[in-house]
C-alpha cells in the first residue's frame, strides 16, 4: 500500500500543485474582480450576472459548440477509415503509421500559420484543387461564413492520434470472430456493422469523449492564424471561439476574475457534455466481459 | 570630558562632516547607484539600431549586467512576473496600453526618475509624451516614432492617366475615383486594389482626417457613434467595393510579397496605401528602384496629418534596480546613443551600397541631428529622399488616441465594429453605436476604479 502510494505520489503531487491547486484558486477568483496586479476584491455573483448578459458570451461559446458539432464526427469517421485502411496494409504498415502520427506532434502555432496558406481562396492547396475539378472554391480564410469550416478542415491535420487509437483497437479484435462471420455468409459491411463497431465501440466512446472536451477548448491555432499578428478582421466574430475570449479577457482586459468564472461555466458544460455520453453508453458500447 | 578647545575642534570637525556629507547623501539619493543586474523584457535585438545601443549602456555603465529576455512583450509573461514578484527591471511595450498598465499599478509613475536622471522631457515628440502621461504623470520614456504617409505606385497611375498630383486624400469624392479608376479585374479576378484604406487599424486616421477623435481629450469619453466617425467609415469601406468587396479583397492582399522584392509596389498589384514609414526602409531595401512617389496624409481640410504609434520603456512595479532601469531608459533614448545607432546603420548600408532611411525616433533633437548631418546629406535617391522629408514634414501634425485606463477594450472595441462592417454582419450605423456602448462601458468601468 506505502510502496504503492509512493510510487503515484510525483503524479499525484504535480495534480494537486499543477491541476487542482490552479482549479480551486480560479473558483475563489470567479467570484472577485481581479486584475493580477492588485489584491482581488469579492464582488459575490456579479461576474456570473455579467455572463448572462455579455453577448460576446453566447457567440463565442455558439462557435465552439458550432466547431465541436463538425468537428468530433469528421475527426472521427476520417480517422477510423484510415485506421480500417492501416489495418489492411502489410509491411507497410509502420511507415504509415509514422507518416499519419507525425502532423500530431507539429506545433500548433505552425500549423496554424500552415493552413492560413493551404487555405487562401487564391492561391491556397484545398482552391486550386478544387480549381482542377472545375469548382470555385470559398473564402475559407476571408468569408465569415466559411471559417469555421476551414478551421475544421485544418483540425484534420491532427487526426494521427486517434488513428493510432483505432488502429491498436482494431488489432485486438479477435480474427477468429471475421473468420466464422464470413463462414456464416457475412459481407463486408455485415462484419463491420456487428463485429467491428462493437468491438472497438470502447475506444470509439473514449475518443468521442476526449475529442468533444478538447474541440471545446480550441485556442491556439485559431489564435495564431486570425487573431495574432495575421489578424485580417474575417474571424473577428465568426472565429471567435470561447477560449479566445476567456483568454482575451483575462490578460488583454485584465479581468481575471470574469475569466475564471467563464472557466468554470465552460467546466460545466464539458462536465454536463460528458455524464450525457457516459450515460448513453450503454446503449452502444460493449465491454468483453461486462 | 572635553576641554573647550577640544569641543570647539570636535564642533567644527561635525560640521564640516555634516556639510561634507550631506551632498554626498543628497547626491546617492537622487542618482542612486547603477549597479547590478538588469533585466529587461520585451525587447530583441534584430539590427544594428538595438545592438549598438545596448553596447552604448554597456560602455556608460560597466557595472551593471544586462539581461535581455528577447521577443516582444508577452502579457501573460509581464503579468505573471509581476503578481509572482519576479517582475523584470524595465519593460518595452506599445504606448497604447501603457495607461492600462498604468493605472493599475504594473508601471510606476517616472517623476523621481526623471529628476534624478536630468531626462530632459522636453527634447521627445509632443504627442508620444502625451500617450506615456496618465493623470499628468510621466510613466513611459517613449522610443520610436511611426508616422503615417502615402505610398503611390506611379506605373499604375500612369496606367490610367493620372499622375501623383491627383492623389489628393482632402477630397474624398476624388479618393473614390481614383480608387475606381486603379482598381483592376481581368477575367474576372482582382489583379489590382485602387486604393487600400488600411481597416480596420487606420479608422482613427481617418476619422481624425473627417475632424473627430475617436476618444475625447481627456480619455474619458467614447466618440464612436459620432457622424463624422460614421461618415469616414462609411466612406472607407465603400473604398473595398470595385475590388469586388472585402472578400476579395483580402483574399488578393494575403497573396502579396509584402516584405519581398516582388511586393505589391513593384509587382503592380495596389495603386496607393496610407502606411508607417518603417515600410519605406522596407522598400528601400528590397526594391529600391521601385517607381513611388511618397506624399503626405492630409485631412479634409488639406492639412498634413499622421497618426502615431510607438513603443515606449517604462519600469515595473517591483523591479528591484530602478536606478539602472532609469538609466538604460534614458541612455537607449538619448540624442548621442540615437546617433551612434544612426551612424552605424548609415556605414552597414554604405557597404552594402543600399539606400539608408534612417531611423525615426521619438526624440525630435536625436532626428535632427540624424536627417540634417547623417541621412539627408548621403541620401541620392530622390524618390526615397522624398519619402523621408514627407515624413519629418508631418511628424509634428501627429495625432494618437488619448491615455485610458481601458486602451485594450477601447481599442478592440471600434476594431470588432469596423470588421462587422466589412463581414457584412452589421451596417455602420449599428456597429458603431454597439462599439460606442461597449467601448464607453469599459472606460466607465476602468475611470471608476481609479
Amino acid at each position: 500500500m506505502l510502496a504503492g502510494l509512493a510510487f503515484i505520489s510525483p503524479w499525484f503531487i504535480g495534480f494537486l500543485v499543477f491541476t487542482a491547486g490552479p482549479m480551486i484558486a480560479s473558483l475563489g477568483l470567479a467570484f472577485t474582480e481581479y486584475d493580477v496586479l492588485n489584491p482581488p476584491k469579492f464582488v459575490g455573483l456579479q461576474n456570473f450576472q455579467r455572463l448572462l448578459t455579455d453577448p460576446r458570451l453566447g457567440l463565442s461559446l455558439g462557435n465552439s459548440i458550432f466547431y465541436t458539432v463538425l468537428h468530433v464526427p469528421l475527426v472521427m469517421m476520417v480517422a477510423l477509415g484510415l485506421a480500417l485502411l492501416l489495418n489492411r496494409v502489410g509491411k507497410a504498415a509502420g511507415f504509415f503509421r509514422t507518416a499519419f502520427y507525425l502532423p500530431s506532434i507539429t506545433p500548433a502555432v505552425a500549423v496554424g500559420a500552415l493552413w492560413l496558406w493551404i487555405l487562401n481562396p487564391r492561391i491556397g492547396l484545398i482552391n486550386r484543387s478544387l480549381a482542377l475539378l472545375g469548382i470555385v472554391g470559398p473564402g475559407w480564410t476571408t468569408d465569415p461564413n466559411w471559417i469555421k469550416p476551414g478551421i475544421v478542415l485544418m483540425s484534420l491535420w491532427s487526426v494521427g492520434s486517434t488513428v493510432i487509437l483505432y488502429l491498436a483497437a482494431l488489432r485486438n479484435v479477435p480474427p477468429e470472430l471475421y473468420e466464422a462471420a464470413r463462414i456464416d455468409g457475412a459481407n463486408g459491411w455485415q462484419q463491420f456493422r456487428h463485429i467491428t463497431a462493437p468491438m472497438i465501440s470502447g475506444t470509439i466512446f473514449f475518443t468521442l469523449v476526449v475529442n468533444t472536451i478538447a474541440s471545446l477548448q480550441i485556442f491556439t491555432e485559431v489564435y495564431t492564424m486570425y487573431f495574432g499578428n495575421m489578424n485580417s478582421g474575417a474571424a473577428a466574430s465568426a472565429g471567435l471561439f470561447y477560449n479566445i475570449y476567456l483568454f482575451r479577457q483575462a490578460f488583454e482586459f485584465l479581468r481575471m476574475g470574469y475569466a475564471s468564472a467563464m472557466a468554470w461555466l465552460l467546466f460545466v458544460i464539458i462536465m454536463i457534455l460528458t455524464v450525457i455520453q457516459l450515460r448513453t453508453s450503454n446503449r452502444w458500447v460493449y465491454y468483453e466481459g461486462a | 570630558m572635553f576641554g573647550s578647545k577640544s569641543r570647539t575642534v570636535l564642533a567644527v570637525l561635525a560640521i564640516i562632516l555634516v556639510a561634507v556629507a550631506f551632498p554626498i547623501q543628497r547626491t546617492s539619493q537622487a542618482q542612486g547607484e547603477v549597479t547590478g543586474t538588469l533585466n529587461v523584457m520585451g525587447f530583441s535585438l534584430p539590427d544594428e539600431i538595438a545592438t549598438v545601443r545596448v553596447d552604448q549602456f554597456k560602455a556608460a555603465y560597466p557595472d551593471v549586467t544586462v539581461n535581455i529576455t528577447e521577443g516582444a512583450l508577452d502579457e501573460q509573461q509581464f503579468l505573471t512576473a509581476i503578481a509572482s514578484g519576479n517582475a523584470p527591471d524595465v519593460v518595452y511595450m506599445g504606448r497604447d496600453v501603457l495607461s492600462s498598465y498604468a493605472v493599475r499599478g504594473a508601471i510606476v509613475p517616472l517623476t523621481d526618475c526623471i529628476d534624478s536622471m536630468g531626462i530632459d522631457m522636453s527634447q521627445y515628440r509632443q504627442a508620444a509624451v502625451a500617450q506615456v502621461t496618465v493623470n499628468g504623470e510621466v510613466y513611459g520614456i517613449p522610443e520610436f516614432f511611426n508616422s503615417i504617409m502615402l505610398f503611390i505606385n506611379n506605373k499604375a497611375l500612369a496606367d490610367s492617366g493620372l499622375t501623383p498630383d491627383d492623389v489628393d486624400v482632402s477630397d474624398w469624392d476624388k479618393v473614390a475615383e481614383i480608387n475606381q479608376a486603379l482598381t483592376r479585374i481581368e477575367d474576372g479576378t482582382l489583379t489590382r486594389i485602387g486604393f487600400d484604406p488600411k481597416l480596420p487599424e487606420f479608422l482613427p486616421l481617418w476619422a481624425m482626417a473627417n475632424g473627430v477623435s475617436l476618444l475625447s481629450e481627456d480619455g474619458r469619453t467614447a466618440q464612436l457613434n459620432d457622424p463624422r466617425v460614421l461618415e469616414a467609415l462609411q466612406f472607407t469601406v465603400g473604398l473595398h467595393e470595385p475590388a469586388g468587396g472585402r472578400q476579395a479583397f483580402m483574399a488578393f492582399r494575403d497573396t502579396w510579397d509584402f516584405f519581398g522584392a516582388q511586393n505589391q509596389m513593384v509587382s503592380d498589384q495596389l495603386g496607393v496605401f496610407p502606411m508607417e514609414q518603417w515600410y519605406m526602409n522596407v522598400l528601400a531595401n528590397v526594391s529600391p528602384d521601385a517607381d513611388i512617389t511618397f506624399k503626405a496624409f492630409t485631412g479634409r481640410e488639406g492639412n498634413p496629418l499622421t497618426y502615431a504609434t510607438g513603443n515606449t520603456w517604462a519600469i515595473p512595479r517591483g523591479s528591484a534596480n530602478p536606478e539602472a532601469a532609469c538609466a538604460w531608459m534614458k541612455t537607449m533614448t538619448s540624442v548621442d546613443t540615437w546617433v551612434a545607432a544612426a551612424t552605424a546603420r548609415a556605414e552597414l548600408r554604405a557597404e552594402a551600397g543600399t539606400i539608408n532611411t534612417g531611423v525615426y525616433t521619438a526624440n525630435r533633437a536625436a532626428d535632427e541631428v540624424i536627417f540634417s548631418e547623417i541621412v539627408l546629406p548621403a541620401l541620392t535617391n530622390e524618390t526615397f529622399k522624398t519619402g523621408v522629408e514627407v515624413i519629418l514634414s508631418v511628424q509634428d501634425s501627429a495625432y494618437a488616441i488619448p491615455a485610458n485606463p481601458a486602451a485594450a477594450e477601447f481599442k478592440q472595441a471600434w476594431q470588432d465594429a469596423v470588421n462587422r462592417v466589412l463581414n457584412g454582419e452589421q451596417s455602420a450605423e449599428e456597429a458603431l453605436a454597439q462599439a460606442q456602448e461597449e467601448a464607453q462601458a469599459a472606460l466607465d468601468e476602468a475611470w471608476s476604479q481609479q
